[in-house]
């Protein structure tokens, strides 16, 4: 009998086991192939061939597909194998009783992994629902026939007694300087950087903004995240669909730098990250495996662990941000380019976004709020599965401080983090706003939408590790040409055309034909506890 | 839906006209409240054009409260116009014990003071004299404002008619100037501060319709200025949206529509005050109003005004002769009190309009 050890582990101890049929199994290996976790393998095993007549029973050695029980090579259950199985044979499924959050500590260092926080269940909005039709009192819209005027700032926005306004002939006019102010489509594709992401993904991304620009006249806008941005892009037209993004390890920036001069229009604007929902505090991090040839030419850096610092160096307080920071991008582009900044939803949400509303400058362009929910292509997963704020009540706490002060819309609220993670981010957008968002940002729904299989129940959520399955978070060739970009493109554009449409089916009956940012007089909760927190109306 | 209308005339007439305007508006309807704010008084109140002229209606212990704080404040009574009841049976009116409206002098203090000045004075008065009433719960004060009288009430507008003596034209009460409504408020708890017309500093205002904006509106006014408050009525966003934009940042009178409705970004490019609308678009988001509206206003020196929804979702028809002008929500009414006037110049405004009638009675219409 062969020894058994305790410590062993086997496949029994992994997060997902392989569902595998061999009497389906026709040994075409295309599993193999597509399998990039190295988490099958093919095998022979001894069968019993017949019970046998006499003393020696027969066998006979059957060709099969094993799982692999090395920790290293666990499967992810990102699906591929059963993509690609003509018969059907094989598929993962859930082990409950897996041991791999026991396990994947074992080198002595913290757990890794992307996607998103995996650990909370309960989704707020999915607590709200749009309770305030028009019936009878004022008409509804109709969403199909009405026009709509679906956009929101992005930019310092004044208050009206300090608008440089002079009545000229009975005309108003403008008699001096007023920070950039550009009104956008109220969602904004962020940030997800060229590095984090593959350039065909990146690319599907940009595809997707111009194509939705420049043929469906929606102005959305793209970030790119922290790590730049092609050198010919930049010196672009379509530059203006993008907003550079500048986080504490200014990867990029010294090219960003260069090409100004070449440049052909500005950005869209600029986005300071101090933080991210997924892992605030943890810094920025892109594994040297993911560091490819021209990640390296566009951020300038050797192949090596990229990490951001978990705060820009040299500001220590919010008047530093605001004075070094919004100052010297809003100088680098002349003050004709909104500065906003993105921050991690926190405890502490409120006071910044207090000093943003009364900084003496005018200067922050948005503040960028991203909870708990969002994604993120490599974190301790410590950090993602236990620190953050969920989003909902601190938009809602942010608006109604600027509300308190007569100051609502003047630093625009962007909400992002988990948007979409049902698949119905309209009907999230739609309720934030009411809530008291101008806009909201979407980004792990987006590579869902090209082709990720990663969700919050544990599938897949390997972009750490350079090996996605379905060439997006990776820079490795054979994989990336995986992805369709046309394809990718088209499915972010077929999303956003049938989310204009959702929009406008939730203003329409509310009766609304500009965003209803505020109006949670429109929202009820069926969660006494929920609307309680959000100053809503409950309803059972 | 309720029905408003205002009537501008060169000769001060009667507020008997004004009923005669809504009554036959009002068939199919709940007819539950009268309310008018009468501007540049003749009649009784016609020598006293400078001074203020409290409008309230209060209980026993309220006349009192009233009192009171006016000596304390200085305010001297000069003129008082005493309604006398005529009660009948069966009238359905839910009148107050007392209607005061009377006119003051100044406090000597004042005496000199500037126009800007008094206007604050006024309305400060009329805010602490609300809240003392309130906290008492002892009446209701509706305008305290030189030449603007305010009378509201709950019931049928006859028997409220009927019980104020209007139907009778003694020559008392007149006005070149009514603005009226006949309906409390119907969403809502029925309280008599949530009847428009509203009155805030020399500006009067009455809706048709619904804010579906109400919310984002009264979040965005509440710190906006002192004399926003009430937020009994979702009309009152449009009163105070026009003190705001006129009064306040004395902005050209069109800008109000630019406020409440903004142009489409793209239709503000061109426009020679396009980098203004979008600023203002930009800042003022928050009064920007929704769902189905018509706007009748008065303003200061006595013009009327009226717009709509971005959608025109409410009706309004303007006409009139050579010697009175009227806005209101339905043709009937009209024809009522102008059966002579020439119907083929009446304007029935769109979405886009902006209608003034100016003091010399000129209809201009203005295009946003
Ligand atoms: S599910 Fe994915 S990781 Fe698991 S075996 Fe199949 S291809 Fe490999
Ligand atoms: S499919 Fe790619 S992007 Fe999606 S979770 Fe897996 S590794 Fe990450």
């Amino acid at each position: 009998m062969a020894p058994v050890m305790a410590q062993d582990v086997t496949v029994n101890d992994l997060p997902w086991l392989l569902e595998y049929s061999p009497e389906r199994c026709q040994m075409c290996g295309k599993c193999l192939a597509v399998c990039t976790f190295q988490a099958i393998e093919a095998a022979t095993e001894r069968r019993l061939a017949s019970p046998g007549g006499g003393n020696a029973p027969a066998y006979r050695l059957a060709p099969v597909i094993r799982q692999s029980g090395k920790l290293a090579e666990a499967c992810v259950g990102c699906g591929m194998c059963a993509k690609v199985c003509p018969n059907r044979a094989i598929r993962p499924v859930r082990n409950p009783d897996s041991r791999s959050e026991l396990l994947v500590r074992s080198g002595g260092l913290p757990a890794k992994r992307g996607g998103r926080n995996n650990l909370l269940k309960g989704r707020t909005l999915d607590e709200i629902v749009v309770g305030r039709i028009s019936q009878m009192t004022d008409p509804a819209l109709d969403s199909e026939r009405h026009t709509f005027d679906i956009r929101a700032p992005f930019g310092r926005v004044l208050g009206a007694g300090a608008l440089p306004l002079a009545a000229e002939g009975g005309l108003l006019q403008v008699t001096g300087k007023t920070p950039p102010v550009r009104w956008i489509y109220p969602v904004i594709f962020g940030d997800m950087s060229v590095g984090a992401l593959s350039p065909r993904a990146w690319e599907a991304i940009c595809l997707a903004t111009a194509y939705l620009n420049e043929v469906h006249h929606l102005p959305v806008r793209m970030c790119t995240g922290e790590g730049g941005l092609p050198p010919g892009l930049l010196r672009s037209e379509h530059l203006q669909y993008m907003i550079l993004q500048i986080a504490s390890g200014h990867f990029g920036w010294n090219r960003i730098i260069a090409a100004m001069p070449e440049m052909q229009t500005d950005p869209a604007g600029i986005l300071i990250k101090i933080g991210q929902g997924a892992k605030p505090g943890d810094g920025g991090l892109l594994p040297a495996v993911k560091v490819a040839e021209h990640i390296r030419a566009i951020r300038g850096v050797p192949k090596a662990d990229l990490l951001s610092p978990p705060n820009h160096q040299g500001l220590y307080s919010i008047e530093e941000s605001v004075q070094k920071m919004h100052l010297s991008m809003g100088a680098a582009f002349g003050f004709r380019v909104p500065v906003a900044i993105k921050c991690a939803a926190s405890s502490t949400s409120v006071s910044v976004y207090n000093n943003l509303l009364r900084d003496p400058y005018q200067i922050c362009g948005g503040f960028f709020l991203d909870g708990i929910q969002g994604g993120t292509g490599a974190a301790n997963t410590v950090s993602l599965e236990h620190t953050g704020h969920p989003l909902v009540s601190k938009v809602r706490e942010c608006y109604l401080a600027a509300v308190n002060q007569g100051r609502q819309g003047q630093v625009p609220l962007w909400a992002g983090g988990g948007i979409g993670m049902t698949g119905q981010a309209a009907a999230d957008a739609f309720k934030l706003i009411c809530l008291g968002a101008n806009g909201v940002f979407i980004a792990k729904l987006l590579i869902q939408l090209c082709g990720c299989v990663g969700n919050e129940n544990g599938r897949c959520n390997a972009c750490h590790t350079g090996r996605c399955p379905v060439g997006i978070c990776t820079q490795d060739p054979r994989l990336i040409r995986r992805l369709d970009v046309d394809k990718a493109a088209q499915n972010i554009v077929d999303y956003m055309l049938a989310f204009d449409s959702e929009l406008r089916k939730l203003m329409a009956p509310v009766g609304n034909s500009s965003l209803p940012v505020g109006r949670s007089d429109a929202l009820v909760s069926v969660d006494k506890a929920v609307a309680d927190a959000l100053a809503i109306a409950y309803a059972c | 839906m309720c029905r408003i209308g205002a009537i501008k005339s060169k000769a001060p007439v009667h507020p008997s006209q004004a009923l005669r305007l809504m009554m036959p508006q009002q068939e199919g309807h709940d007819n539950s409240g009268f309310a008018m704010v009468m501007q540049d008084l003749g009649g009784l109140f016609a020598p006293y054009p400078d001074l203020p002229l409290l409008s309230l209606a209060c209980t026993q212990k309220g006349t009192q409260l009233v009192e009171d704080y006016m000596e304390a404040r200085n305010f001297h009574r000069v003129f008082e116009w005493v309604p006398k009841p005529k009660r009948r049976t069966g009238q359905d009116i839910k009148a107050m014990p007392h209607y005061i409206f009377r006119c003051y002098d100044y406090p000597e203090q004042y005496a000199k003071a500037a126009w800007e000045e008094k206007q604050e004075l006024l309305l400060d008065a009329r805010l602490e004299l609300r809240s003392l009433l309130e906290q008492q719960q002892a009446g209701y004060v509706y305008s305290f404002w030189p030449n603007v009288l305010t009378l509201k009430e709950i019931g049928k507008p006859h028997d409220i008619a009927d019980y104020f003596r209007l139907w009778e034209d003694n020559g008392e009460l007149q006005a070149k100037n009514i603005v009226v409504q006949c309906r409390q408020n119907t969403n809502y708890e029925v309280v008599r501060y949530a009847a428009h017309p509203f009155f805030l500093q020399g500006y009067t205002l009455c809706a048709n319709g619904e804010n579906t904006f109400f919310t984002r509106n009264r979040d965005f006014q509440r710190s906006l200025h002192r004399g926003y408050i009430g937020f009994e009525s979702d009309s009152q966003n449009f009163l105070y949206t026009l003190h705001y934009v006129l009064h306040v940042l004395k902005w050209p009178v069109q800008y109000y529509k630019h406020v409440i409705t903004p142009l489409p970004a793209a239709e503000m490019e061109g426009r020679k005050d396009g980098d203004a609308l979008r600023l203002i678009r930009q800042s003022l988001a928050h009064l920007e109003i929704n769902g189905p509206n018509t706007v009748i206003a008065m303003l200061p020196d006595g013009s009327l005004l009226s717009c709509c929804d971005g959608k025109k979702l409410r009706p309004v028809v303007i006409g009139g002769d050579a010697a009175t002008k009227v806005i209101t929500s339905e043709v009937c009414g009209l024809n009522a009190v102008l059966p002579r006037r020439k119907t083929e110049e009446d304007v029935y405004p769109h979405e886009r309009e902006v209608v003034i009638i100016t003091p010399d009675l000129e209809v201009q219409r203005w295009l946003q």
